[in-house]
């Protein structure tokens, strides 16, 4: 094989809990700011869009009406990453760009379900009933509001990103695994530029059932994630992360501008059932990974969930000099989103020479004095799926 | 000896298993016999109640049931079938321990409406609310319900049974998703990351919502009666698609490690071509452009030209929309030859198997090379004038096939369009 070509990132777009774009985002987490609401879904915990006017990035009223707030978020974040690209309406390149969105489902139409379930809990349980109720009941275009593969389909018709489309589904993991095949692609030449990220809408009870079946929600009070020891879940956050990932001569060769240097992904599927697994399973990935020196920094999309977040604190444990920061704290857990998140936070962390401070009462999260030059990103899923990626300085 | 690479230098991916399930049959045997003798696998649904649909058949597998009841749970089980149907032949690796990756193209996942009404009953009042949904849905009553409705459930199912390695990639690309997974184990193996990748596409979606979720969209046949003859791909009384349940598997190998193991090759797939529709959300742009470019993509990351095709296994859906449109990219690629090269829609047949389709019908095509023989389109009694493609009309027809195109066009703007040829080109 040829040698690996190199890839920047070229294109941040964030929006989230904290606002949208690099400077409202850098600026909130000096400021330690964390978001959340308490209130609304009581006693769940969330971590809400902050306000965005969403024309800004989708100008058709019609395509914003079809889409669902997910779709929406995500298809306004991919537009500030080709704005920061320098790529937005270059049809050129947007024409050949290639797209992996990491993506779950659109959100259920709530009360109609539960209009559905009270009447068929009343005795309303003839064969038909459902039948008739959903073809009533259901809007025709919520379905294109739902399937995963819209949020892409989204982003084709109101950005024109249309080299290639794929969706990666699969909670947490689908979006490590978006990176990874970009990069992949990228470095041996099967791709020039791709548009990689993910959108939660965490704003959502359908997600809450679904997570509370399996007791993963955080209730009645937060806590910083590494805090949150007996009292163990997460709060669902709701952020679009979108970046722009291309080779290093494609970047130079149209003068774009690195933020850093994706250097490596690398993924798995820890066999959860044993004790340690995923310790053991980060661990390896790291040596995996690269060297990392003495100016590395490690940013974590940890879920505030046991046993997987002490699994991963005793990971960290073994990498004392190597300062942390988490993503949960100040965004929530944004599921596909959380490690484009990461992501994208190194390298706007390693284009602005420092590392955001701390936030965390545990002590676990260390002040750094010097500019970062690598910073590892670690993703471990809620209930399945770990990875992890090397971010470096652009010198 | 064929060198082991293609003329572009790259690792030849070829394919040394195969397993499919359709509501023909389990096995490529059953489903290949079934097909070539023009046999529908289209009946009236009786999985559930079909009271006030518009549409009421469907090409379910009702052979294979799982407990407790879920399409995922379904689509999990059509991918066990296939899957190890496609590992028994390719003999590759040892049970439980395949030497690569799991590609898997799948339905999103989401919580049905058996698991909502059964946590529904739990609420034990009248006049609840989601709140009081949300109240009783912890404490490890439904725990499975957890694990059974995350997007990468299937997935990590299927890399825990069969042994895969690494993370497996779950993908969505709509009807196209099968093709799409195949692309991604082609461009593994071409990256030199891995000897071999199993690729699975399963769909076992026929429910309540899914069908009537199309129906609303006005996607789906209404010819109830007779069910068999609802799909009817490229006829001027075609009125829309019969939704379809089915998996397919293939063991795709390096050329080099496949002959290295004294592998037999059932086929290869020579060339991928994918390219984003931005038109609309679920119309094709109508130049056809986007059809267009995918097509010249997969000629030429194949290295050949229109000439050198000489079948086309056609996305075929039997929507008015999909079969005008892919006669019109399919003619302003090949020109004439359009309307001389045999194409057939095996959807006409077993329906749409949506995100397995892709898969299953590039294993269809591959059997056609094997036998040289093309399936039928079935229930084509009335040609669309406007799509003169030659039609295998009705009954199956020998022909020499040397590299076949397979087409997948899905909502979203996805095209994907496969090149499989017997023998490394």
């Amino acid at each position: 094989m040829n040698k690996p070509k190199e890839a920047w990132i070229t294109g941040i777009g964030i929006v989230s809990s904290l606002g949208e774009g690099l400077d409202a985002h850098w600026d909130a987490l000096q400021a330690r700011r964390i978001n959340v609401d308490e209130k609304r879904f009581a006693p769940y915990i969330v971590h809400p869009l902050a306000p965005v006017s969403f024309d800004a990035q989708i100008p058709k009223k019609g395509d914003v009406r079809q889409m669902e707030a997910w779709q929406r978020i995500g298809t306004y974040a991919a537009g500030l990453a080709l704005d920061s690209a320098g790529v937005k309406g270059n049809q050129e390149i947007l024409g050949r760009m290639d797209m992996i969105v990491a993506a779950g489902g659109g959100e259920r139409d709530v009360p109609v379900d539960m209009a559905i379930l009270n009447a068929y809990m009343k005795g309303n349980s003839s064969p038909a009933f459902l039948n008739e109720r959903l073809m009533n009941d259901l809007r025709p275009t919520l379905f294109l509001a739902q399937l995963s593969n819209l949020l892409a389909g989204n982003i084709a018709i109101v950005h024109g990103v249309s080299g290639t489309s794929r969706t990666f589904m699969g909670e947490e993991a689908a979006s490590i695994d978006a990176a990874r095949i970009a990069l992949a692609r990228i470095e041996s030449g099967q791709s020039d530029i791709a548009l990689v990220g993910a959108a939660h809408n965490g704003e959502r009870t359908d997600l809450m059932i679904l997570y509370e079946f399996g007791d993963f929600n955080l209730k009645n009070k937060f806590d910083p994630v590494w805090a949150r020891g007996e009292h163990s879940g997460f709060a669902m956050g709701s952020a679009g992360v979108f970046l722009v990932i291309e080779s290093r001569e494609h970047a130079e060769a149209r003068g774009a501008k690195p933020y850093a240097r994706l250097a490596n992904v690398v993924t798995d599927l820890a066999q959860r059932k044993q004790p340690g697994a995923v310790t053991r399973s980060l661990a390896a990935m790291w040596s995996r990974l690269g060297k990392v020196g003495d100016n590395g920094a490690l940013i974590s999309g940890a879920t505030g969930v046991d046993p997987v977040t002490s699994e991963e604190k005793a990971f960290l444990r073994d990498h004392p000099d190597c300062p942390v920061r988490s993503t949960g704290t100040s965004f929530g857990h944004t599921m596909e989103t959380q490690f484009p998140l990461g992501l994208a936070l190194a390298a706007l962390s390693l284009s602005r020479g420092a590392l955001f401070p701390p936030n965390d009462p545990t002590g676990l999260e260390v002040e750094m004095s010097k500019p970062p030059t690598q910073i590892v990103v670690v993703g471990a899923g809620h209930w399945q799926g770990e990875g992890m990626a090397l971010v470096e300085a652009i010198k | 000896m064929t060198a082991p690479r293609d003329k572009f230098g790259r690792p030849i991916v070829v394919v040394t298993g195969m397993g499919i399930v359709t509501s023909l049959g389990a096995g490529k045997t059953d489903n290949w016999k079934k097909l070539t003798a023009g046999e529908s696998g289209i009946r009236t649904v009786t999985r559930f109640p079909i009271d006030g649909l518009k549409s009421t058949m469907a090409g379910t597998v009702d052979f294979v049931t799982v407990e407790p009841s879920s399409s995922t749970a379904l689509t999990e089980r059509l991918a066990d079938v296939a899957t190890e149907e496609a590992l028994a032949q390719s003999g590759i690796g040892r049970k439980g321990d395949f030497p690569g990756p799991l590609f898997l193209a799948v339905a999103p996942v989401e919580v049905e409406w058996p698991q909502r009404i059964e946590v529904g009953r739990a609420v034990g009042k009248i006049d609840f609310d989601v709140n009081d949904v949300l109240a009783i849905s912890g404490g490890g009553k439904f725990a499975p319900y957890h694990h059974r409705f995350m997007f990468g459930s299937v997935a990590g199912h299927l890399a825990g049974k069969f042994g895969t390695k690494g993370s497996p990639i779950s993908l969505s690309t709509a009807c196209a998703s099968g093709a799409t997974a195949i692309q991604l184990g082609v461009e593994a193996i071409r990256r030199g990351e891995t000897d071999a990748a199993l690729v699975v596409a399963t769909d076992g979606s026929v429910n309540p919502e899914a069908l009537i979720r199309f129906s609303l969209l006005s996607a789906l046949s209404t010819q109830n009666d007779p069910p068999q003859g609802a799909s009817k791909p490229f006829s001027k009384n075609r009125d829309g698609f019969v939704m379809a349940e089915g998996a397919g598997t293939l063991v795709l190998e390096s050329y080099e490690a496949a002959v290295a193991r004294g592998a037999t090759i059932l086929g290869v797939v020579a060339g991928c071509g994918e390219l984003t529709d931005s038109f609309h959300r679920t119309r094709s742009s109508p130049d056809g452009k986007p059809i267009i470019g995918c097509v010249h993509k997969a000629l030429d990351d194949a290295g050949l030209t229109p000439e050198q095709i000489d079948h086309i296994n056609a996305h075929g859906t039997a929507t008015p929309e999909n079969d005008k449109m892919e006669y019109i990219g399919i003619s302003a690629v090949f020109g004439e030859r359009a309307t001389q090269i045999p194409v057939s829609s095996n959807k006409s047949m077993i329906g749409h198997t949506i995100s397995a389709a892709g898969a299953v019908e590039a294993i269809i095509s591959l059997l056609t090379l094997e036998h040289q023989r093309i399936p039928p389109t079935i229930n084509y009694e009335i040609p669309d004038p406007a799509i003169p493609f030659d039609v295998v009309a009705n009954v199956a027809r020998d022909a020499r096939v040397t590299a076949v195109m397979s087409n997948s066009f899905g909502f979203g703007g996805q095209n994907a369009s496969l090149i499989l040829t017997r023998e490394p080109i």
